[in-house]
């Protein structure tokens, strides 16, 4: 039998614990597959779809040349994904998959059964925009139309972002406050197949981290029998949803808490988004995943020119850091919030909607709150109006974001704030008249 | 047990259910438009309704057929369908006027 090796597979870091083991180059799917046989779940249940497809791949040949002692599941689609995934979930197993756009829209049924009986999976998405047309490239179309599944979301702006993802977003999903599924987002192609030259831990450092799962309940101990996923009317259904909206709360201070300590086996550093230049900054932008690195790359050269811009690169999504978001935003006179996804609302896409919500969330609780204090306190933003907030959709099936498109961000930006006209707030950047 | 009327810390997890054997307790009887009704004179206590029964509604005493159980039975049908023709002991009537009631 022909024998699929890898990087990812042959690389084996050896080095002292607690330090990273050293550098290698991979595509972001060798650093997601790379970890995922790091975590060596117990259950992985996948179907290959571009371009995720890499992922489903490497791991397999793990699988097959012994590297893993984890069952894997070939199965006839994504809803069989998900739902063995949730079968192996609720059994107990700490179980994981991959999916990418049309296969992400076929598990949407199941995603809300994994969220609903707060089965902890951890699934890496691919991102990749949803038929039709048929594309296979990168938007975010996919992971944003299930951004009210209550999975947790985490987006990464490289691949080893999405290594570092991968192995925090299994401690934050089986945290016992927490109990909700997680997607690692990356984009699709960019990310997952660009190499990059990036640090990985040992091996044992990451089984260290993520530890050994104990469930609190299985469905394969006939000491103690459970149903998960019983009929649920509209007795009880409700304050399920509560526990769900309270376990989506409870996360956010349980991946600042795994972020620290990754850090502490890293050396890197990840907050619920990146602010970048951001302190002494005019204008910026808002944006997830790559197009964060072109953002950043183009905020240096305007630097060097003298011009006070920055960055807000969110790296979480679910939940919604909106306070600390709108804090971090409230002292600009304007921002640009970058979607790689429409909602079609004709308000925006997603992370505009979000933004904006926060903002006047902001302003709006300190008007309401009476003890606030005067208003030209010494807070950001405090005596001074909201930042204007206008939105850019951009790169759709993959339509490249370049620096010049970055430039031209910043320079509507820079407009904006001298004339006072906010102009066109839903704007498509890069798209042909 | 969960508590009727507890909030929603007081209750498990995502719906767990932590207490097997209990949907006993959840009454469904009163979904039923037919109800069957059992016949034993002509019973020849071959069993088929009881093992056809997707509902356990079909009562047992004494390792014998005895009726049916109007708390659950949601009126389906098939016990009288695959009732042998000959004996055709269950029997099939609509279930106005008493839906819902204990009967």
């Amino acid at each position: 039998m022909a024998q699929t090796e890898t990087k990812a597979g042959r690389f084996t870091a050896r080095g002292p614990k607690g330090r990273p083991a050293g550098r290698v180059a991979l595509t972001g799917n060798e650093a997601v597959a790379l970890a995922m046989r790091q975590i060596e779940p117990d259950v992985v249940a996948a179907y290959p779809i571009t371009p995720q497809t890499d992922i489903v791949q490497y791991f397999s040949s793990f699988v097959a040349d012994g590297r893993v002692a984890t069952e894997f599941v070939t199965v006839e689609s994504e809803h069989s994904a998900m739902s063995a995934t949730v079968g192996a979930a609720a059994a107990g197993a700490r179980a994981m998959t991959a999916t990418s756009a049309n296969g992400l829209a076929l598990m949407w049924e199941v995603l809300y059964i994994a969220a609903g009986s707060r089965l902890p999976i951890v699934m890496p998405v691919v991102n990749r925009a949803l038929s039709a047309p048929i594309n296979i490239h990168c938007d975010h179309s996919d992971a944003m139309g299930a951004r009210d599944s209550a999975w947790i979301q985490l987006w990464s702006e490289d691949a080893q972002e999405a290594y570092d993802n991968v192995i925090q977003a299994v401690r934050i999903a089986e945290h016992p406050d927490v109990h909700l599924p997680v997607m690692v987002c990356l984009d699709g192609f960019i990310i997952s197949h660009a190499l990059m030259n990036l640090e990985v831990l040992p091996d044992e450092v990451v089984k260290d981290f993520v530890g050994s799962y104990r469930p609190d309940s299985s469905l394969l101990d006939p000491e103690r029998p459970i149903t998960v996923g019983p009929l649920d009317l509209y007795d009880f259904y409700f304050e399920h949803k509560r526990q769900q909206a309270e376990a989506m709360r409870a996360a956010a201070p349980v991946i600042r808490e795994v972020a620290e300590d990754y850090e502490t086996v890293s050396g890197r550093r990840y907050g619920d988004f990146d602010a970048y230049r951001l302190e002494d900054a005019h204008t910026a932008v808002v944006v997830l995943g790559s197009a964060a690195g072109t953002a950043r790359f183009v905020v240096d050269e305007l630097r060097r020119d003298g011009r006070r811009v920055g960055l807000l690169k969110p790296r979480v999504f679910r939940p919604f850091p909106g306070l600390e978001l709108a804090d971090a935003l409230a002292g600009l006179d304007a921002v640009a919030v970058l979607d790689r996804s429409d909602s079609f609302s004709t308000m925006g896409g997603p992370l505009f909607a979000e933004t904006r919500a926060a903002l006047y969330q902001r302003a709006v609780g300190r008007a309401n709150r009476k003890d606030s204090g005067p208003s030209s306190g010494s807070g950001p933003g405090n005596g001074r109006p909201l930042p204007i907030t206008v939105n850019f959709i951009y790169g759709l099936g993959g339509r490249d974001i370049d620096p010049g498109d970055m430039r031209a961000v910043f320079s509507r930006l820079a407009r904006v704030v001298e004339t006072g006209d906010t102009g066109d707030v839903v704007n498509y950047l890069g798209v042909r008249e | 047990m969960v508590r009727e009327g507890a909030g929603w810390r007081d209750i498990p997890r995502g719906g767990l259910i932590l207490s097997p054997g209990n949907a006993a307790r959840y009454v469904t009887g009163d979904w039923r438009t037919f109800r069957p009704t059992w016949h034993p004179e002509r019973c020849i206590q071959c069993f088929l309704c009881w093992v056809y029964c997707p509902d356990a509604a079909i009562e047992v005493k004494d390792g014998k057929v005895a009726g049916v159980d109007y708390k659950h039975c949601k009126g389906c049908g098939i016990c009288a369908t695959e009732c042998p023709d000959k004996a055709h002991a269950l029997t099939m009537e609509r279930d106005e006027g008493e839906r819902g009631v204990e009967v």
